[in-house]
């Protein structure tokens, strides 16, 4: 079970919500209303005031590494810090059958993971991030858009394996534009209000 | 051999050559005139107050004076990291990683420099222990000013890379490992360049006041290798301390990158 307890991300009001093991709460808004923000928040990547329990342990019970090894966030756009998609899989102990099965399952092979970085497409990455954050058997998957840079094939494969992960017992939080995968996959919706004008306005200026 | 003192007149002899640098500049209209003169003027300055303070202490033969002289580099050298950043941390973190590490690898290698190898009597000696402590400060500045800069501008710019290797559980010397990597090869470049051209290319500036003093070119030659050696000493400590505070101040006891703690320079200046 996953559990935030009066989580502050301002301008939002305090979010308070639960998500039971199996369950997928969707979380949805218009951009810039916070989504993104709210999974690095659940992933302890950003610094925020609330209390975010997993199976009734705080985080700040054990360490960032240790959480964020069982609550994992998959960003819209992942990073890529080697020439190859293998470099940045663990390399320890690594089934290779189940990892080509689970490559299998989103429409890739093992050979994929040998290409270059820059030859493979931006829904290929995609995928190959979803198949990288299952490594290690995180309880719970904070996915970002996952089939936002998928054509719809993929994004039917992408959507189908959530679904085992939730029935393997694993909680997913997904945010997303797409109101019919959040209606087909989610057992519980948030709404994140539009975001105000005024903190828009604060974002601007040079990078 | 005798050494040949400089009257002023033999300085403004050779400041004509400047003017002929300026000249130049008025006649290719690069409008360098003024920055010529400043930046000429301000040299003198700074090294005639340096002079006489040191002719200063040295006479004094004082510890405190030694110190303070001392001390003294020690806030120039962490203006001057700080100054050099194009990204740097906020607040007083900026200057105390620029001061402290240079300074702490300079005063480690100047002292060994003096007690173990020079012998200096007594080993504070101010002819000795300042002007070492000056070669080896300022060879690190360059080194830290290499680590910071290439550590802060890499960790902006691959954020997703970095993050990505934090969200799946890596600590932040595991995630940061590249970049600081990078940023210690780069800020070593300089030092081990120098050494590889040293007396091939040019001669280097101590060995050729040294040859110029009066000194014993063979003598000279082997001073200056005692003090390469103990640059290439202070500035791998300088590095490797600046690269390991950068580490740690990019991050924070979460692991979590925190890239809100650097301060682009252009906007310190709005």
């Amino acid at each position: 079970m996953l559990r935030v307890d009066t989580l502050r991300l301002a301008p939002l009001p305090s979010l308070t919500f639960q998500v039971a093991d199996g369950e997928c709460l969707t979380v949805e808004g218009a951009s810039g209303s916070g989504k993104t923000r709210l999974l690095r928040a659940i992933a302890d990547l950003d610094p925020v005031e609330g209390l975010i329990f997993l199976d009734g342990a705080e985080r700040h019970e054990i360490t960032g590494p240790q959480w964020r090894a069982r609550v994992r966030y998959v960003a819209a756009e992942s990073g890529w810090w080697s020439d190859t998609p293998r470099g940045t899989f663990p390399r320890d102990a690594v089934d290779t059958e189940r990892l080509e099965r689970q490559l299998a399952n989103v429409g890739l092979t093992l050979e994929h993971l040998d290409r270059d970085i820059g030859h493979l497409s931006t829904g290929e990455r995609a995928r190959l991030a979803f198949v990288r954050a299952l490594q290690g058997e995180p309880k719970v998957l904070l996915l970002d858009e996952p089939t936002a840079a998928l054509d719809p094939a993929s994004a039917a494969l992408v959507e189908e394996q959530i679904r085992f992960q939730l029935y393997a017992g694993r909680i997913v939080v997904l945010a997303t534009h797409d109101v019919g995968l959040s209606q087909r996959v989610s057992h519980t919706r948030l709404m994140l209000p539009k975001p105000r004008l005024a903190t828009l306005q604060t974002t601007g200026g040079p990078a | 051999m005798t050494y040949v003192s400089l009257t002023p007149f033999d300085l403004v002899l050779a400041a004509l050559l400047l003017v002929l640098t300026s000249g130049l500049s008025l006649a290719f209209r690069l409008g360098l005139e003024r920055s010529i003169a400043t930046s000429a003027l301000r040299m003198c300055a700074q090294l005639g107050v340096v002079g006489f303070l040191l002719k200063l202490v040295f006479e004094s033969g004082s510890p405190l004076a030694t110190a303070g002289f001392a001390l003294m580099m020690l806030v120039a050298t962490a203006y001057e990291v700080a100054s050099r950043q194009e990204r740097r941390f906020q607040g007083p973190a900026s200057y105390l990683i620029g001061g402290a590490a240079p300074f702490l690898a300079g005063l480690i290698a100047t002292v060994f420099a003096v007690t173990a190898i020079i012998g200096s009597e007594p080993w504070w000696s101010p002819r000795f222990l300042l002007p070492i402590l000056g070669m080896m400060i300022g060879n690190a500045l360059a080194g830290v000013t290499l680590v910071l800069d290439t550590i802060t501008s890499a960790a902006t710019r691959e954020k997703s890379a970095i993050e990505g290797r934090l969200a799946l559980g890596a600590t932040r010397w595991d995630a940061l490992q590249d970049v600081l990597r990078r940023g210690l090869r780069t800020g070593l470049t300089p030092i081990l360049s120098a050494m590889a051209v040293a007396g091939v290319v040019s001669l280097p500036g101590m060995m050729t006041g040294q040859i110029l003093a009066g000194a014993d070119p063979v003598e000279a030659m082997k001073y200056q290798i005692m003090i390469m050696f103990l640059i290439a000493g202070a500035t791998g400590v300088a590095v490797v301390l600046a690269g390991l505070i950068s580490v740690v101040l990019l991050t924070d006891e979460r692991h979590r990158l925190r890239l809100d703690r650097l301060v682009p320079m252009n906007k310190l200046d709005a």
